[in-house]
């Protein structure tokens, strides 16, 4: 458990503690991980995230990098971009990825399914305006196909436009022919993922035994 | 279940009259095997009577040089009294369903065994000997394979490797548990309880150990059985079935290692740790021999493009031999089993016909059915069979030590376990765990395969396992149903899987790898993403033929799907719009984004052609999205003059024909419309159904393909491809009379060529799911035994 002897501020960790739930020794990882990220400076920048060499083969790479730097993430009700991120966001935007804790009422549940929904929609959501639009959706399904060698664009808008009118099949229901179904809001999302139990799938298991020595 | 669609009136006489032959059948059939299994060989004119087989009435011929007709019982009595039997199994399983209401009280398995009961009681009471139908070689070669084939090819791979951890303590451990508490108490009773020259307390502590391992083991064929009935929620399903099937290495080890103590008579460390190596041996190298099995399967079927017919065969066989190879190492069959069919399917799916792997389901389905009924009725008549030994004292011991081990067993677990869990499982869960664990037919055929030298207690062994076996699934069976719904535990969800589900699970695939790299943690995603990526680079190439071993998983979950929809379009009668999970009358036009906020195409064109094309296109979106209910009445007489000179009114019709047309296509491609597959891909070949002796021609506009059909306006209707010829020609000459540029001639021409491949290649497609029932509709591939 080397994390716990020099941990400078513990003041500062029992702030974030409080705020993201994470426990000390979590927060003393996060921290080492950090430092090594950002070798030893305060704050993180894209160039950063971009040396992990794991993360060149994800094809969603740009996405999870870009909801680090997201304003929106950082439960602070703000909004936009920044372009670099100190500890704090760091830890915020990780939590997102806590498992929820063994007792949760229904209600606790329902908020943590909520934020964890509010992060995806954000990662999709990229011009911030609330809604997903069908050009926004076909960019999700191309990055995802991106990686897988044969880049087929008429099939990927072609999903898109499927899995688009499933949604607006399932939110809206009944729409004359001319009407326009501007795009998915949080709410549609919320009630197309209901049965999708993301509080349980959208985690990490932030042992607490410190692993950064062993990768890169 | 298929339901007759007979009038009320007819089929309660039907049904009746159906059961009374089943009746009749049956007492004959019953007759029949007991005679011809008699070891007697009296005259066969003796039971002439009784014989449905003797129905000839010709014995009169006596002393004629040439009889006309002989009877000769003898040649064909091994296969007739097979057939009597499966065919006995499944009329009882058909009249099950007939009854009403029978089969939503009593599961099927109960039913099954009070059969077996009966007819073993009727062979008994006839005065014959009953014949000893669990034979124990039958039923590991022949009985058991077919049922965990099945399991084991549809298992849902996702839940079953997520909950991996899981399944393996309960399996393990649990058993090994369950196994020394009910043997060692056992024999601590039999020795402390009873008087000292019982026959109880003669059996030595291994033997109760052995018996202990034969006990303690959760039956698959027992688990699906019942609970296959109760529809409860896969977390639950996948753990009691994951347990019951990887808990067979467990039993292996530990029935051979008792047997060969009991057999020598002493233990030594050596010989306990030697034990302990022999389960990873068991457990591995059968995994091993499957997946060895497996890989050589999907490397067959990568090359029987040309011979489609055989496919099956060699799934089947493959399966067949890796658990038979299994089985000559003293390995374990069942995982060997499971290992093949669950390594093997998603290379052999991609690389089969649609038809051969409609066969493969199929026909497991049928065998594991059949199988399973056979193996309860067959439990029923060696019941009847015996022999028996009735000790009250070690029976119901033995009943009490295996529900209370099988309590404290998952209880205990669960409380380690859930340390590690982040879906941890409530004490609703633990019960359903520790209700669910059924014991069956492998238990009894392993009591009988015991070596009655080495155990006299054999028959006091075989009845109590008979007596356990009753009661979990007759009590257990029957009770679970109620107690689900009476602790309302969450039952399986019954939507099928939409596209948007499957987009967010790879999504969130990659980002929890993502996340994980950036954590700088090595967790579960990033191994299976890594392992997924060699399966997608080095594997998939070498097992899967042509094209397909580049498609990435959710363009093939994107094609299923819209086979499946195409498929249900047609049997639904068609229409033009589309059938949809939710019943909704959203279309492709409302997602389309508006053309105004579009921005306007670039083009060097002169500006004059250019103003006037927006307009007219906007005076037409808004004319069309209006008239959209009206267009079958559509008159070029009753269109909007309009301001424009007259010789742009053709220009005008024309277009809206093409509008009309192109939504229309539009809308139909809503689903059908992956763009057409290279002629060669396996798609097509596939559409191509070389397996079929009648290849199916495409007939061109065939009118019984409804969706097709462009319905416009009477008059012009037939000329609707015509049409867009006379736009071109009509263009051109506009060409050069007004010096348009081409872009708007090639527009149709586009429109044309893709709308009639696109109809000539979905003809193709629906012929080819018409010619075939289809999977039904709850049976997806993703979780075959959890509909």
């Amino acid at each position: 458990m080397g994390a716990l002897q020099s941990s400078p501020g513990r003041p500062e960790y029992s702030d974030l503690a409080e705020k993201t739930g994470f426990s000390f020794e979590q927060i003393g990882v996060l921290h080492k991980r950090f430092k090594q990220l950002s070798h030893n400076e305060e704050t993180l920048r894209r160039d950063n995230f971009n040396e992990i060499n794991d993360l060149a083969l994800n094809p969603i790479r740009t996405q999870i990098i870009e909801a680090f730097f997201d304003r929106r993430n950082f439960h602070q009700n703000g909004e936009g971009k920044v372009q670099e991120i100190g500890f704090e966001e760091f830890v915020v935007v990780m939590s997102h990825f806590r498992p929820p804790s063994a007792h949760m009422t229904e209600e606790q549940r329902g908020k943590t399914r909520r934020e964890k929904l509010r992060f995806l929609f954000n990662m999709h959501d990229t011009d911030n305006d609330g809604i997903i639009t069908l050009e926004e959706y076909r960019h999700v399904v191309e990055e995802l196909l991106s990686r897988s060698g044969t880049l087929e664009k008429e099939t990927a808008k072609c999903i898109a436009d499927a899995a688009m009118l499933e949604v607006a099949s399932i939110s809206v229901g009944h729409m004359e022919p001319d009407e326009f179904y501007e795009g998915i809001t949080f709410e549609h999302f919320l009630k197309l993922l209901e049965r999708f139990e993301i509080e349980s799938k959208m985690t990490i298991r932030f042992l607490n035994m410190d692993t950064t020595t062993l990768c890169k | 279940m298929p339901s007759r669609t007979v009038s009320h009136g007819a089929s309660g006489r039907l049904r009746g009259l159906f059961l009374v032959m089943v009746l009749v059948f049956l007492e004959g059939s019953v007759f029949t095997v007991a005679v011809a299994s008699s070891d007697q060989h009296s005259p066969i004119t003796a039971h002439s009577g009784s014989h449905k087989a003797t129905d000839h009435g010709s014995h009169n011929n006596t002393g004629k040089a040439f009889p006309v007709l002989d009877l000769n019982y003898e040649n064909v009595r091994v296969p007739f009294e097979i057939s009597l039997w499966v065919l006995l199994a499944s009329l009882m399983k058909l009249g099950f369903h007939l009854v009403p209401h029978l089969s939503n009280i009593v599961p099927e398995s109960c039913l099954l065994i009070v059969v077996g009961l009966l007819v073993g009681g009727i062979i008994r009471g006839t005065g014959e000997t009953v014949p000893p139908v669990l034979d124990s070689k039958l039923f590991f070669y022949i009985l058991l394979p077919p049922i965990i084939l099945d399991a084991g090819y549809f298992l849902p791979i996702r839940p079953f490797m997520e909950n991996l951890g899981t399944i393996l303590i309960f399996a393990v451990v649990g058993t090994l548990w369950n196994a020394f508490f009910v043997g060692g108490l056992l024999y601590g009773v039999c020795q402390i309880g009873t008087e000292s020259s019982s026959i109880l307390s003669r059996i030595g502590l291994l033997q109760c150990l052995l018996f202990g391992s034969i006990i303690s083991a959760v039956d698959p064929v027992a688990v699906l059985a019942v609970f296959e009935e109760i529809h409860i929620n896969e977390l639950l399903h996948i753990l009691v079935f994951g347990e019951s099937l990887l808990n067979d290495a467990v039993t292996v080890v530990l029935y051979h290692l008792f047997e060969e103590f009991s057999g020598i008579g002493s233990v030594t460390l050596l010989k306990g740790f030697l034990g302990v190596i022999s389960f990873f041996v068991v457990a591995l190298g059968g995994v091993l021999v499957g997946v060895l099995y497996g890989i050589l399967a999907a490397f067959t079927s990568r090359f029987t493009s040309h011979t489609r017919v055989i496919e099956p065969l060699f799934v089947f066989l493959y399966s067949y031999m890796a658990y038979l190879s299994a089985e000559i190492f003293h390995l374990s069959g069942i995982m060997a089993l499971i290992a093949c069919g669950a390594v093997m399917r998603p290379y052999v799916e991609a690389n089969i016909s649609h038809k051969s792997h409609t066969t493969i389901k199929y026909f497991l389905k049928m065998w594991s059915s059949v199988s399973e009924t056979l193996i309860f009725i067959f439990l029923g008549v060696a019941t009847v069979a015996g022999p028996h030994d009735w000790n009250w004292t070690f029976v119901t011991v033995t009943v009490i030590l295996c529900l209370v081990a099988r309590v404290i067993g998952v209880v205990g677990l669960t409380f380690i376990i859930n340390k590690f869990r982040i879906v941890k499982l409530t004490t609703k869960d633990q019960f359903i765990i520790a209700y669910g664990g059924l014991r069956g037919a492998i238990a009894f055929s392993l009591g009988f395969l015991l070596n009655k030298e080495h155990f006299p207690e054999r028959e006091i062994f075989l009845t109590a396992i008979i007596t356990v076996i009753f009661f979990t699934v007759f009590v257990q069976g029957m009770t679970i149903k109620p107690l689900v719904e009476l602790l309302a535990v969450k039952k399986k969800q019954e939507a099928k899987r939409s596209i948007n589900e499957e987009i967010h699970t790879q999504f969130l695939d990659h980002l929890l790898t993502g996340i994980e790299d950036i954590c700088g943690h090595y967790g579960h995603h990033h191994w299976k993403d890594k392992l997924n990526r060699f399966n997608k680079k080095y594997v998939k190439k070498c097992l899967i033929a042509g094209e397909r071993s580049k498609e990435p998983q959710l363009i093939a979950f994107y094609h299923k799907m819209e086979m499946k929809q195409a498929i249900q379009l047609v049997e639904s009668g068609g229409g033009i719009k589309m059938p949809s999970a939710v019943p909704s009358t959203v279309s492709m036009q409302n997602i389309q984004p508006r053309p105004s906020t579009k921005p306007a195409p670039e083009r060097a064109i002169p500006q004059l052609s250019k103003n006037k094309e927006e307009e007219i296109r906007k005076i037409l979106r808004t004319n069309l999205q209006r008239t959209r209910q009206r267009l079958r009445s559509y008159n070029r007489h009753t269109l909007v003059a309009d301001p424009y000179e007259d010789g742009l009114s053709d220009l005008f019709l024309k277009k809206q024909k093409m509008f009309q047309i192109e939504k229309k296509l539009k809308e139909m491609n809503t689903y059908l419309t992956v763009p057409a597959p290279p002629p060669d891909s396996p798609t097509m070949c596939r559409a191509r159904l070389a397996s079929d002796p009648q290849a199916y021609s495409i007939k061109p506009a065939s009118n019984k393909v409804p969706m097709i059909q462009v319905d416009l306006a009477s008059p012009q209707s037939p000329d609707s491809v015509n049409l867009l010829d006379e736009f071109g020609q009509a263009n051109q000459q506009e060409e050069e009379e007004q010096g348009l540029m081409m872009k708007p001639p090639s527009r149709p021409r586009e429109a044309k060529k893709p709308s009639e491949e696109d109809e000539a290649k979905d003809q193709q497609r629906l012929m080819r799911c018409l010619s075939d029932p289809g999977p039904s509709a709850d049976e997806d591939e993703d979780g075959a035994f959890l509909p």
